[in-house]
């Protein structure tokens, strides 16, 4: 890695990040920095800009204002004798292939086998010799406990299968960072548990993780730190516990409230279900 | 039918066991049969009694050399080469057209624009005669030289050639260069709608693994526009063989139907040669059919077992057509 230090020794440092899509502001100067090994989760309710801020750190959308440094670099753009200058396309597709991003969508490429789709990246972009990289990209899909499945196409995986197959494919460059943008939202509720698993072990590696979710047990659980973002700005953040059972925020507090509301309600049909289980038999 | 299939049957051990009914009748398929069968005969019966068919001087004249050469270069090549030149220059037409740079967007605009406008023919004939532009030839070297050379006060030129522009743009070259030039055009668009169909987050996935636009574009998103291409690419392979019967506008002689039809002229056997000219567009067009069900196939790949294994029905069925 080639990086100019900064000030500090985080791996990704965010300020005074605006985005705006024409007239519409969605990022109205977010501070944030975060540490190797540390997992971040932003919470927030839809629209607060958590996905857009996520987006930015990949440069998958550019920069308004402010500046983000990973691994000590500027992001998307560089400063060449006092004048700032954007990166050239080259440049930042080096920046990304650093960073590994899992979509909620997962996009796998439909048209390759779950290793082909594991090792594309570091054959095409890093051109490492393809028979050292079937091995790791067959120990990468152990890990997420699909081996068996090695040469299945995506379209024969369950949804849970392809967002593991998706991290393992990011996992392949060797990221020192990963982005999840809502890894299960996509997933039916039977296959969150799965992909949160491969998650947890990550995290447990000391993998750096920046996760947009909405699954508040995982942040919980996993984060180091939460951040919960609302209408373009940092409301409030913390550790777990501080934010999610002693918020300080009003805002904080009725977006948690809503969300309790909600899992109340799905608890309530779960309780439901299970009276009519009860009915039935064992 | 009995009362007891109307009301409820009474309890009983027995559970009803398979299903033995009679099927739907259907009278009409069996007029249709009738009919299709009587005009089936009368047309056999035409083709095989009808003299003006002359079956033997069909054949004779299917294998006379000069056929079987323009059946083979004007017809084979020309479809092949013109289909390399126009689908490579129709998918960079397509890259260009969405690119960020306007001056190439507006380029392929241009080209698409230009070259849908004119008729095949008309632009045949257009090649042959394009040598009235370059009586002196075509040189390749530096543009303006001849200015430059003038300001510098130098002699001489700085170019290669000249080749004769009547050897570049008139026969089977000028045939695949024209037909190629409108061809892309057509495939542009076509490439265009593959490309549009590939959603957004492959482009997004491959550019987040650190390939550039232009690698993501080769290995993840033209793999999957293909399978939107290949079906109306087959479309127009198949035109292309048939427009190959145009060549004589340059004029090219070297063609199937040309043959034919200087056969048919010294014979005044019309309608055999006619006979002979749908045989061979017949047998051509079904070896490119198997052709474009195997690309199917090879593009479809990741797209569901289920379409996969139709698309492997599919290129059986045309594969024992086309043998038949």
């Amino acid at each position: 890695m080639t990086a100019t230090a900064t000030e500090s020794d985080n791996l990704v440092r965010a300020v005074n990040v605006t985005k705006a899509f024409g007239s519409h502001e969605v990022l109205k100067g977010i501070d944030l920095d975060v540490d190797a090994k540390q997992v971040v989760c932003l919470l927030g309710p839809s629209g607060s800009g958590k996905t857009t801020f996520l987006r930015l750190i990949n440069q998958m959308e550019t920069l308004t204002g402010g500046r983000i440094w990973v691994g000590g670099e500027l992001v998307g753009i560089e400063e060449r004798k006092g004048k700032l200058h954007v990166r050239k396309d080259k440049d930042i597709a080096r920046q990304r292939s650093r960073i590994g991003m899992v979509f909620q969508r997962f996009n796998l490429f439909p048209h390759m086998t779950a290793i082909e789709n594991v090792m594309e990246a570091p054959v095409k972009v890093k051109r490492l010799p393809k028979d050292q990289i079937k091995k790791e990209a067959l120990e990468l899909l152990d890990m997420v406990g699909l081996g068996e499945r090695a040469n299945f196409y995506p379209s024969q995986l369950s949804g849970g299968q392809q967002q593991r197959v998706a991290i393992a494919r990011a996992l392949a460059m060797k990221p020192e960072l990963l982005l999840f943008d809502e890894p299960t939202s996509a997933l039916d509720p039977e296959l969150v548990g799965e992909v949160l698993g491969v998650m947890r072990n990550l995290a447990n590696e000391g993998t750096t993780m920046i996760v947009v979710t909405h699954e508040m047990g995982f942040a919980r659980e996993v984060a180091d730190r939460v951040v919960f973002m609302d209408q373009g700005v940092v409301v409030e953040e913390g550790a777990p516990n501080e934010v999610l059972l002693n918020p300080k925020e009003e805002r904080t507090k009725s977006f948690l409230r809503r969300v309790k509301q909600q899992a109340e309600a799905e608890a309530a049909h779960d309780e439901e279900l299970i009276q009519t289980l009860e009915v039935i038999g064992d | 039918m009995t009362t007891t299939t109307e009301t409820r049957p009474a309890v009983s051990d027995e559970r009803p066991g398979l299903i033995h009914a009679t099927p739907v009748r259907h009278p009409w398929r069996w007029v249709a049969i009738a009919v299709i069968v009587v005009l089936a005969l009368m047309f056999l019966n035409m083709l095989i009694f009808n003299p003006a068919f002359n079956w033997p001087f069909v054949l004779q004249a299917m294998i006379q050399s000069p056929v079987i050469e323009g059946f083979w270069k004007g017809t084979i090549l020309v479809t092949i080469l013109a289909m390399i030149f126009g689908v490579t220059l129709g998918v960079i037409l397509a890259v260009m057209r969405l690119s960020d740079n306007p001056i190439l967007r507006g380029v392929s605009w241009l080209y698409t624009w230009f070259f849908r406008a004119i008729p095949r023919y008309v632009l045949l004939v257009i090649m042959g005669q394009l040598g009235l532009l370059f009586a002196e030839g075509i040189a390749l070297g530096v543009p303006f030289d001849w200015k430059f050379i003038e300001w510098f006060g130098l002699s001489g030129d700085w170019r290669i050639g000249p080749f004769d522009a009547n050897a570049i743009f008139v026969g089977l070259a000028g045939g695949v260069i024209g037909l190629a030039a409108s061809e892309a055009a057509y495939m542009a668009e076509i490439a265009r709608a593959g490309i549009l169909s590939v959603d957004r987050g492959q482009m997004e996935a491959a550019q987040a693994l650190g390939m550039s636009r232009g690698k993501a574009m080769r290995r993840i998103v033209l793999p999957q526009a293909m399978r939107v291409i290949v079906p109306p690419t087959g479309n127009e392979t198949i035109a292309m063989l048939k427009d190959t019967s145009l060549l004589i506008g340059i004029p090219v002689g070297t063609e199937l139907f040309f043959q034919l039809q200087a056969i048919g002229n010294r014979t005044f056997q019309i309608f055999p040669i006619l006979v002979a000219a749908t045989i061979y567009y017949l047998i051509a067009s079904s070896v490119l059919m198997v052709g474009q069900a195997y690309l199917e196939r090879r593009f479809g790949r990741g797209f569901g077992a289920a379409v996969s294994a139709e698309k492997d029905e599919a290129a059986k069925g045309l594969a024992i057509g086309a043998a038949k």
